[in-house]
């Protein structure tokens, strides 16, 4: 009964994660494994049912305490979260209340007037994101495949645990870093190349436009893909090596080049785990702050180019918090915080509906 | 708000509840950020002499104000001063501690520190983005002999909420009405233009790396990393330089008589001497009292910095206050009363 359970759930996954085409196999594979347990003890009858029963009461009472203490400790996330939606939104309910829906398309921030507006920081927040992004995964994606795929195994473990280490490196360290060695990297070398190629394009490169600075929403970006690249690479690297070794060796026997064998075996089969790991990177990147606030340039307006200085939601926080005098000067950066909350939320919302669509394609 | 305020309270109550058997000598403050070094400083020298220790949490002066408010600590510490109004309503009592000042620091080849004069109206053009070259006429006629190349001026300013904002942006709305009406002055305004830098360290980065650019960063700041200061003029027209003199000057020469709870900031002050840009930290307490030997042992210890920890400070680049101010200050703390309506500290014998 509990071991066909364990079975059904098990191909439940399957259906879950593979394309049809390899499904038979594995289900396969997966009665021989469940064939082999099936031995039964060298007891006797008798005894080995009253054991049974015994450690069955046992293991009653231990369920239950069980069951309760994960209840418990999932109900106090729950009751969290909920408790951090509530404070944010009580506390920025007089800013609410003053500037409505204005607020998040205003490009204004001034505290002297009390006249505030969350466009600026939004749009940071969104664009260095996307550009962490557009660095960080082709990366990542790369590390993840060189380490399970290419790489010789003596290099396989120290190249891991290195990359690891970026992830735990504190962000105020990423900070200084970007400061004081990336920004001036980023004005002599890359800047002025950006400005000179990309930057002459009509209309695009409005993007390129304006001095090398080096501080700056591209600075900003490039920090934040170096920090999510840990993430996603270690999650990717992860749900790689569980790629059962026959898939790929019998698309190797067919003939199929190492390129084929990653995009259409690899991939497909963990494309699951990969977006769970891109989503990771993405909701770190969304939420960073003291990189962030030291390379960006902490400008409170909306620039069409990336080259200059912008703000994020974290860094305004960072920036503002601790010497806000005023209700409304405090509440609207309150209301930033309550906005960078619903964003994640829509990020993780978006995801979920991916995944599901993505079963969906899986299990037909 | 109100949950907000209520959650910070108690996470505030319970941290003060934890360590109890300590409290009987230990004193307790919050707030800016900007005298923190000096505060932890002096508390170390005055545990050694009297026993008594400090616990000071450098929060901000926003927090150290809501702390003093709600009463969970036993002064609050604020580099903007609360004005008359605002400390009745919060039954407060507010006097300078110690002062410091904030300099002008500029990346041009060619310039050495204290070569380049600058005046405020100059300056308040310049962060307008008014004035966009160095060789601009108002600058170059304040600097003969000194050829300024014609370069763009990259402003830098402080992006997070501090007391150098607050003290710069005071000097600049004094002295230029334009300046007042588009920018005003607070711990963080909104500039036209420029790059933000987070602390000294930030601006003074970026500065330091941007060619033409002019910043502002504490006086300590500059002097511990010997950047490249400008001159500035005075009220009285004489162009000084930054030193613990020229900010001795600027407070002594202020008028502290005239400003009631000490509402006075020291920008522009009179005097050939005087820096334009200093300014004071300052203390806030409850005027009413519930437990007078608490608040008489952290007035014995602001005492004993006052009279011993002027050396210190300079040490440290800040500047202690002058001795006419320190008087006033004591005579002001008899408004500080125990429950019974009598002041609890009678001067530093007691």
């Amino acid at each position: 009964m509990e071991r066909s359970g364990f079975l059904s759930i098990g191909l439940l996954i399957h259906l879950k994660q593979n394309p049809p085409v390899v499904i038979p196999v594995i289900a396969g594979v997966a009665t021989a494994i469940s064939g082999r347990i099936n031995l039964e003890p060298a007891v006797p009858a008798d005894i080995a049912i009253r054991r049974a029963e015994a450690s069955a009461r046992r293991g009653a009472i231990g369920d239950h305490l069980f069951y309760g203490l994960t209840l418990l400790f999932a109900v106090l996330v729950l009751v969290i979260l909920g408790g951090v939606a509530m404070t944010l939104l009580t506390g920025a309910w007089p800013a609410l209340q003053h500037f409505g829906f204005g607020f998040l398309f205003a490009d204004v921030w001034n505290p002297v007037k009390e006249r505030f507006g969350a466009l600026a920081p939004i749009y940071g927040t969104l664009v260095t994101s996307a550009i962490a992004m557009l660095i960080g995964i082709p990366v990542a994606f790369g590390v993840a495949l060189f380490i399970t795929e290419l790489c010789p195994r003596w290099l396989k473990r120290p190249l891991a645990t290195m990359i690891e280490l970026l992830a735990a490196i504190p962000s105020i360290i990423y900070g200084i870093w970007g400061l004081f060695v990336l920004a001036p990297f980023v004005q002599e070398h890359i800047e002025p190349l950006l400005i000179g190629t990309l930057g002459a394009i009509p209309g695009f490169g409005r993007l390129f436009a304006g001095p090398p600075l080096g501080i700056g929403v591209l600075t900003a970006g490039f920090i934040l893909a170096i920090m999510v690249l840990p993430y996603i690479s270690s999650i990717m690297r992860d749900v790689f090596e569980t790629v059962p070794p026959i898939l790929k060796e019998s698309a190797y026997a067919l003939g199929a080049t190492t390129t084929e064998v990653v995009w259409q075996v690899v991939l497909p089969y963990t494309r699951i785990g990969v977006i769970g790991g891109i989503l990771l990177g993405l909701g770190r990147a969304l939420g960073e702050t003291m990189a962030v606030t030291f390379v960006i340039g902490n400008s409170h307006h909306v620039n069409a180019s990336i080259l200059q200085p912008g703000t994020t939601i974290s860094a305004a926080l960072a920036n503002e918090f601790t010497e806000a005098v005023g209700d409304l000067y405090m509440s609207s950066l309150i209301e930033l915080g309550l906005i960078l909350f619903v964003i994640t939320f829509i990020v993780l919302a978006i995801a979920k509906l991916m995944l599901l669509r993505l079963e969906r394609q899986g299990g037909r | 708000m109100s949950v907000f305020r209520t959650t910070l309270l108690a996470a505030a109550v319970a941290a003060l509840c934890l360590p109890g058997p300590a409290r009987a000598a230990e004193i307790s403050g919050a707030g800016a950020t900007f005298p923190y070094p000096i505060y932890a400083k002096w508390a170390e020298a005055y545990k050694a002499k009297s026993g008594v220790s400090l616990n000071y949490q450098s929060i901000g002066s926003g927090g150290g104000i809501k702390q003093i408010n709600a009463k969970t600590v036993d002064f609050g510490a604020s580099d903007m001063p609360l004005k008359p109004d605002e400390l009745d309503k919060g039954g407060l009592q507010q006097f300078p501690m110690v002062m410091g000042g904030v300099v002008m620091v500029v990346n041009l080849q060619g310039v050495k520190p204290g070569q380049l004069k600058l005046d405020g109206k100059t300056l308040a053009a310049i962060y307008l983005g008014k004035i966009t070259k160095w060789n601009d006429p108002a600058i170059t006629q304040l600097n003969a002999g000194l050829t300024l190349p014609d370069k763009a001026i990259a402003t830098v300013h402080r992006s997070d909420g501090s007391g150098t904002n607050f003290i710069f942006t005071h000097y600049l709305s004094s002295v230029d009405p334009e300046f007042k009406d588009k920018i005003g002055e607070n711990t963080s305004v909104e500039f036209p233009g420029g790059l933000g830098g987070k602390g000294n360290e930030g601006v003074a980065a970026i500065a330091g790396r941007t060619d033409g650019a002019i910043g502002y960063v504490e006086y300590a700041y500059a002097q511990q990393n010997k950047m490249n200061f400008t001159q500035l003029r005075s009220h009285d027209g004489a162009f000084v330089s930054p030193e613990s003199k020229t900010f001795q000057a600027a407070a002594s020469n202020a008028d502290w008589s005239k400003a009631p709870g000490f509402y006075l900031l020291l920008t522009d002050q009179p005097g050939k001497e005087s820096w334009p840009i200093t300014g004071a930290t300052f203390i806030l307490m409850h005027k009413q009292q519930t437990a007078p030997d608490k608040a008489k042992a952290v007035l014995n210890f602001f005492d004993w910095a006052y009279h011993n920890g002027g050396t210190m400070a300079e040490q440290l680049d800040y500047v202690a206050m002058p001795q006419n101010v320190i008087g006033a200050v004591e005579q002001s703390w008899k408004q500080i009363q125990g429950p019974d309506g009598k002041p609890v500290w009678n001067g530093p014998a007691s």
